[in-house]
This record gives C-alpha cells, sequence and structure tokens, in this order.
C-alpha cells in the first residue's frame, strides 16, 4: 500500500511524500528533497577554480591549483556526508514508538528513535516570516499553552486558521499595485513536534 | 502474580533471530506486562520433561532475578504439516499455564509467519479465548547482550526482586538479555535435563588467548602494583619534602605528568576488579592510553638516537640561546633609541635598558658555562622518552621554561616597577582631586590635606605621569615576549592533554563493534503480507563519537586558565602578574 504525491516547501522547492501503509499498526512517511543539481554544482566548481587560476597566475605557485582541487573534492565531499539530506523518513509503530530517519546524499542515515512511553505533546504554533529575510523565520509563537488540547481539538483550529488564512491570500494575489505589502505577513503552519516529558 | 497487560496494546514479540532456524519446542523467556511484551529468550526442545523444565527455569528465576517462564510454542515445520504436532502443542498450554499464550509458527519455505495470542481471563466471551493482535520484532542476541545503553537505563546498586523491572521502555529488553547469561550457559552439547537453543548453543564462545591473559593476569598485576607502591612509597619520602624541592616540583609539569601516570599505572594494576561498566570502560581507555604513549615515546627515541640527531641538536641547542639573547639585545637597543618614532625619558630609559642588558649578560655566560655538559644532558633527557611521549613533552616545555627564564624576570620586573607606578598614580591622583581611599570603609572620601602634602604629592605625581611612557613601553613589549612563550608553552600542554585525555579504547570500539556502545535502537520494517503479523527487525543505533568522547573522557590533571579574557586584560592592564598554569596551591610570588 504505497501512494507517492507532491508537495512543496515553504521555500517553493518541490518535494515527494510517499505513504506506505504496513499495517493497521505501522505507517510510514517519507519526504525526498530535490537531489544536488548539476548546474549549482558546476557554478561553485568553475568559481573556485577560476579564483585559484588568477591567485596561480599573480604568485606563479602551482601549489595554488592543487590546493582549489583538494578543496574542492574535500568541500563537496563534507557537503555530501554531513549537510545535503536526500530523504528525511517518518515511521510510527502503533505501542513501540515514532522513529525519525534522515538519509544524507552521500548514503549515511542518522536515526532517531522515541518510545511510545515518552510522552508525546502535540501544540499548534504560529510561524512568523521575518519581513527582511522572506525565508527565515523570525519568530515561533505556541497558542493554548495553558489548555493544553489534545490532537483532534488542535486540528479543528488549524482547519478553520487556515480557511480563513486562505480567503485572506486570496485578494491580495489579484491588484499587487494597490496593496502595501504588511509587515509581518503570519504564516500560520501546525507543527507536531514530539517533545519529551514524563 | 501475573499481570495481563493492556489488552488494548498490540502485543509485541522479541524473538531471537539466531532461534528463527531452530526445531520446534517451547518459547521461553520474560512477560512484561506494562509494555505488553513479551521477551523469547531460548527455545526449549522435544523432549523434555514439563516438571524438569519448570525446575529448570525456577533456578534460573533465582539466579538471576529475572522473571523467566514459559510463554508459548514455537512450531518449524519442516515436512508436510503435522497435525498431532499441532495438537500436542496445543495441549502444552494447559501444562504450562501462562497469559497470554503465545503460539508462532514458521512453515517450510515460507518467510512469513503466523502468530497467535491468547488469553483466557479478561476476555469479552467466557469460555472462548480472546486473541490479541501480535507483532514480531527479530532482534539479534548476541548484539543486545553485550551493548551498553548509553544512558544507563538502570541504577547500578538496584538488587531487590526482580531487578529488571526498574526498567522502561524497551531498555526492559536489553536488561533481561543482559541479566539471563546464566540461561546462556548451557549449549547444544550439554547432557542436562533441558536442550536449549539460543546464541550460544552452539558452544560457548571463548578465546585461548583472552583466558590465558586472564590467568595470567592476576599474579603480574600483584607484582606491578607491589613495584608501583614500593615507587610511590619512595617519592613521598621525606628527603623530598626537604625546601626548596616542593617548589620546584611544583613548577615543573614533568612532575606532574609523572605523578598522573603514577596515579593511572596504580588505578590499572589495582588487584581488585573494576565493579560496573564504566570503571572498566575507565581502566580500558587508561591502558590503551599509556601502551599508545610509551610506543610513540620509543618510536621518538629510535628517532632520536639514530644517525648522531642528538649530537646535532646538541650543537644546535648553545647558538640557538645566543641568537636569542642577541636579538634581545638588539631590542633594548632600540628601546633605548627612539622606538617607533616615540620620545623616551633618557635618564630612566639608559637605567633600565643597562639593567636588562647586564642580566642578558649575565645569561649568555651561564649558558656558555654549561655548553660542555649540553650533550650528556640531552642524551639522558633523550631517554625519558621511553616513559611516554608526554613525559618528553613535558620536559621540552620545561626546558623552554628554562632558557627562557630571563624572558621571565624581564617581565616580572617590568610588571613589578609598571603596577607601582600605577599604584602610585592613582593614590596621587586622588590627592590632586583631594580625596583619598579610607581602608575601613573601602571606598574613596574626601580628605583635606596641608599645603606641603599638597605640593609634594602634585610633583611626585607629574613626575610619575610624564615617566609612564617609558615604564609602560617597557612593560608592553616584556609582556608580548613573556606571552609568546606561554603560547608555545601551552600548545605543548594542549597536544599532552590531549594525549592524556582522549579515550581511545572506546573510540576504537566504536570503530569497530559500535553494537557495544548503544545510544538507542532502530527498527526496520520487513517483508509484510496482507494478513500476517508485522514482523520488525530491531537494531542497535550506535552513540555518535563526539557523545563517546565525551562520556569516556579520562580526566585531566593540573588545571587550565580559568581567567576570562576579561579578566585577562583587566590584569595586563593593571600590571599583575599572570600565572598561567595555576598547580594546585597559590602561589605568591
Amino acid at each position: 500500500m504505497e501512494n507517492e504525491q507532491s508537495f512543496s516547501d515553504i521555500c517553493g522547492g518541490r518535494l515527494a511524500l510517499q505513504r506506505r501503509y504496513y499495517s493497521p499498526s505501522c505507517r510510514e512517511f517519507c519526504l525526498s528533497s530535490p537531489r544536488l543539481s548539476l548546474r549549482s554544482l558546476t557554478v561553485v566548481t568553475s568559481t573556485v577554480w577560476l579564483a585559484a587560476y588568477g591567485l596561480f597566475t599573480v604568485c606563479e605557485n602551482s601549489v595554488v591549483l592543487s590546493a582549489a582541487i583538494f578543496i574542492t573534492l574535500l568541500g563537496l565531499l563534507g557537503y555530501l556526508h554531513f549537510v545535503k539530506i536526500d530523504q528525511e523518513t517518518l515511521l510510527i509503530i502503533d505501542s513501540l514508538g515514532i522513529q525519525m530517519t534522515s538519509s544524507y546524499a552521500s548514503g549515511k542515515e542518522s536515526t532517531t528513535f522515541i518510545e511510545m512511553d515518552k510522552k508525546v505533546i502535540y501544540y499548534l504554533c504560529i510561524l512568523l516570516k521575518d519581513p527582511v529575510e522572506p525565508h527565515e523565520i523570525s519568530q515561533v509563537v505556541p497558542v493554548f499553552q495553558s489548555a493544553k488540547p489534545r490532537l483532534d481539538c488542535l486540528i479543528e483550529v488549524y482547519r478553520s486558521c487556515q480557511e480563513i488564512l486562505a480567503h485572506q491570500k486570496a485578494p491580495s494575489t489579484s491588484p499587487q499595485a494597490h496593496q502595501k505589502a504588511p509587515s509581518t505577513s503570519p504564516s500560520i503552519q501546525k507543527a507536531s513536534i514530539v517533545s519529551r516529558g514524563k | 502474580m501475573v499481570s495481563f497487560g493492556d489488552p488494548g496494546m498490540v502485543l509485541k514479540a522479541f524473538f531471537p533471530t539466531c532461534c528463527a532456524a531452530a526445531d520446534s519446542g517451547l518459547l521461553v523467556g520474560r512477560w512484561v506486562p506494562e509494555q505488553s511484551s513479551a521477551v523469547v529468550l531460548a527455545v526449549v526442545h522435544f523432549p523434555f520433561i514439563p516438571s524438569q523444565v519448570k525446575e529448570f527455569l525456577a533456578q534460573v528465576q533465582q539466579t538471576s532475578q529475572v522473571g523467566v517462564a514459559v510463554l508459548g510454542t514455537w512450531c518449524h515445520r519442516r515436512q508436510e504439516p503435522e497435525d498431532n504436532l499441532g495438537h500436542f502443542l496445543e495441549g502444552l498450554s494447559a501444562i504450562f499455564s501462562h497469559e497470554p499464550w503465545l503460539q508462532l509458527c514458521r512453515e517450510k519455505g515460507s518467510t512469513f509467519w503466523s502468530c497467535k495470542a491468547t488469553r483466557w481471563q479478561g476476555s469479552t466471551s467466557p469460555g472462548a479465548p480472546s486473541e490479541d493482535q501480535v507483532m514480531i520484532v527479530f532482534y539479534d542476541q548476541r548484539k543486545v547482550l553485550l551493548s551498553q545503553l548509553h544512558p544507563p537505563a538502570i541504577l547500578p546498586d538496584q538488587e531487590t526482586g526482580d531487578a529488571a523491572a526498574g526498567a522502561v521502555g524497551l531498555a526492559a529488553v536489553f536488561h533481561t538479555v543482559a541479566r539471563s547469561e546464566v540461561l546462556f550457559r548451557s549449549d547444544r552439547f550439554d547432557e542436562g535435563p533441558v536442550r536449549l537453543s539460543h546464541w550460544q548453543s552452539d558452544g560457548v564462545e571463548a578465546s585461548i588467548l583472552v583466558e590465558l591473559a586472564k590467568w595470567a593476569s592476576g599474579p603480574i598485576c600483584l607484582l606491578l602494583a607491589s613495584l608501583l607502591s614500593l615507587v610511590s612509597a619512595v617519592s613521598a619520602c621525606w628527603l623530598f619534602k626537604l625546601w626548596p624541592l616542593p617548589f620546584i616540583w611544583s613548577k615543573l609539569s614533568t612532575c606532574e605528568q609523572l605523578r598522573y601516570r603514577l596515579e593511572q599505572l596504580t588505578l590499572i594494576f589495582s588487584p581488585q576488579k573494576a565493579e560496573n561498566p564504566s570503571q572498566r570502560m575507565r581502566k580500558a581507555n587508561m591502558c590503551v592510553s599509556v601502551l599508545l604513549d610509551v610506543a610513540l615515546g620509543l618510536t621518538l627515541l629510535s628517532w632520536l638516537h639514530g644517525k648522531g640527531r642528538i649530537e646535532q641538536l646538541a650543537d644546535a641547542l648553545v647558538p640557538v640561546a645566543d641568537r636569542v639573547a642577541e636579538e634581545l639585545q638588539h631590542l633594548l637597543q632600540w628601546l633605548m633609541g627612539a622606538p617607533a618614532g616615540l620620545k623616551m625619558n633618557r635618564a630612566l630609559d639608559q637605567v633600565l635598558g643597562r639593567f636588562f642588558l647586564y642580566h642578558i649578560h649575565l645569561w649568555i655566560s651561564y649558558i656558555h658555562l654549561m655548553s660542555p655538559f649540553i650533550e650528556r644532558i640531552v642524551w639522558h633527557v633523550g631517554l625519558s622518552a621511553c616513559l611516554g611521549l608526554t613525559v618528553s613533552l613535558s620536559i621540552l616545555s620545561d626546558i623552554i621554561a628554562l632558557l627562557t627564564f630571563h624572558i621571565y624576570c624581564f617581565y616580572v620586573y617590568g610588571a613589578r616597577l609598571y603596577c607601582l607606578k600605577i599604584c602610585g598614580l592613582s593614590s596621587l591622583w586622588r590627592l590632586f582631586r583631594g580625596k583619598k581611599w579610607n581602608v575601613l570603609r573601602q571606598r574613596v572620601d574626601s580628605c583635606s590635606y596641608d599645603l606641603d602634602q599638597l605640593f609634594i604629592g602634585t610633583l611626585l605625581f607629574t613626575i610619575l605621569v610624564f615617566l609612564l611612557p617609558t615604564t609602560a613601553l617597557y612593560y608592553l613589549v616584556f609582556t608580548l615576549l613573556r606571552l609568546l612563550v606561554i603560547t608555545v608553552q601551552g600548545l605543548i600542554h594542549l597536544l599532552v592533554d590531549l594525549i592524556n585525555s582522549l579515550p581511545l579504547y572506546a573510540l576504537g570500539l566504536r570503530l569497530c563493534r559500535p553494537y557495544r556502545l548503544a545510544a538507542g535502537v532502530k527498527f526496520r520494517v520487513l517483508e509484510q503480507e496482507a494478513g500476517r503479523p508485522l514482523r520488525l527487525l530491531m537494531q542497535i543505533n550506535p552513540l555518535s563519537y563526539g557523545r563517546v568522547v565525551h562520556t569516556y573522557r579520562l580526566p585531566r590533571y593540573g588545571c587550565h586558565p580559568t581567567h576570562s579574557w576579561g579578566s585577562l586584560c583587566r590584569k595586563l592592564f593593571f600590571g599583575e602578574l599572570i600565572y598561567p598554569w595555576r598547580q594546585r596551591e597559590d602561589k605568591q610570588d
């Protein structure tokens, strides 16, 4: 029982969500990010090598060129092994726990397993976008902190909020010239973050 | 006594991978009702006598404090389906009553298993059993037995009753398997009443080298421990407590390093066994660290003593010292002139410059006096490398300290002079403004001075202010030199610390046997078929290298500079002396 769907992340990049239902008590969700693009790799490599060649013409030492090659290789390997995450998987097993796996581009996998007897608290929060940097989140505001409702209540609230926000977004996309850019345009996102509490 | 767990929870059967190919028999293990999980430890094969099986399990339970019981039946059908076996197995549930009763069955040539867990009590329809949903989790028994969870889930001193009850969650599985070692001692070739299948059923694993080492370690440890106690007794002898020897020992980092190594060796060779795993790891780490140290030291020794390098080194030493002294003389000549275009007070300049030049002259004569003996000294110091690379590095650091002793003296003179000047200036500045420092109240109070006091005070103040640039410049130059020497010594100490405190055994273990150091577990879903129970594989998630180093790092001796940058700058500004390596007691200059 597998199906695949494509979504997009907050920056507009394409994501592919794969759902697998192994059994009524076990489900897996797999999000794949786009791979390393050849274009960006070529651009970075050419920049570094051009800079190294420029330095070489100035100081006439071929060590600069070898160093540039070395640095590019090491940098690429380091990026693939430590930075570039290709796939993130969430595996939920009833009465055992939740397992999160990140697989890097070089094949390395890092797994965290959170047991079921650790309390999982769901909370709804509002993520405010930074007016200066549109891709950065400037503030996380949790709601209903003292009431602490359960997941079903939060889902209700979330759905209603999204309806209203969708209304707000729709008129703003049409006549751009008349709109003033809002100072902070809050985008509500549900975050079910697993927090450990006994 | 038996609790039935929550019927709503899925029943988890932890099954060892080594028993998947075993013949049919009884499942023996522990039932954890809080998590509704059954940890299967072994399979008892036919033929057996039920009373003997019960007796054996009671024995195991008493020895290991783990609630071992018969959990159900295991059926491995190699030939065509045998109905008699099926009925026979069903009948066993009446003899060994356990709630819930597990029935695992594997067909020949099929990877999928069938699983049933029946309960009689607490079922909705009386007279008919209720079935639970089952999930099979495979685990590698050997790896789970040998691994150690970080952080440890159990308090080490929990001895009462069913000790494994304290562990929560999956740590309970680890704890159960680790505590049931007595169950794994009987293998297939034993002639006992019960025939078990588990990870050691093919014969207990042992290595003759390890056994020999264990047997030999007893007397060797005793011998070495007595030798080490002799050495420490000699070093604690009253001769070494005569002043000024303790003063010298406290200043030399070599003595600290030797003392540290002596303590470590005493701990390694102490005849008593380590109680808990962390002590064992610490001993192992220390042992490997000492061995690496000695190996590196011997490499250095062989390098030094080959091709006449000792002579080269000794020959190079005196010219280097000469060169340093010459550079210092040039520096002082420069300071006595117009350094960086600044105009100095000629008289004070000449006095200070000549004073320091005379010191350098004394130092050079001293070095030349020592020069015939240098080669012998270097040769003997080179021998110390067989005690370890760290000892040689400490000796190097001490030699640097001794060779730059004149820089240290200059720094102290310059700092004291500058400090006096600053003190004088601050108190005369208060006088200039008509205030004074009240010692009783620890604050600045106004005060009425006499005219002659004011006159002399102002005069002295002016003199000190105008002499300030000269002293400040000398102080600055010598402080920079001293900081340079301290940096070099600091780097050497950093390297020594690294060798001392890196837990090499733990890192090696993480590299070669990652399952020994477990941060947690991870699950993998195996091939599924609709209608069959869910099959998972539980693997061990090893600890990351950073956490390994953090957890098992060996304690260092001595302390590190406790100054923050702010306090350091403050001390430099006021001319207070900086002691970079504070040994245990506070030293007053």
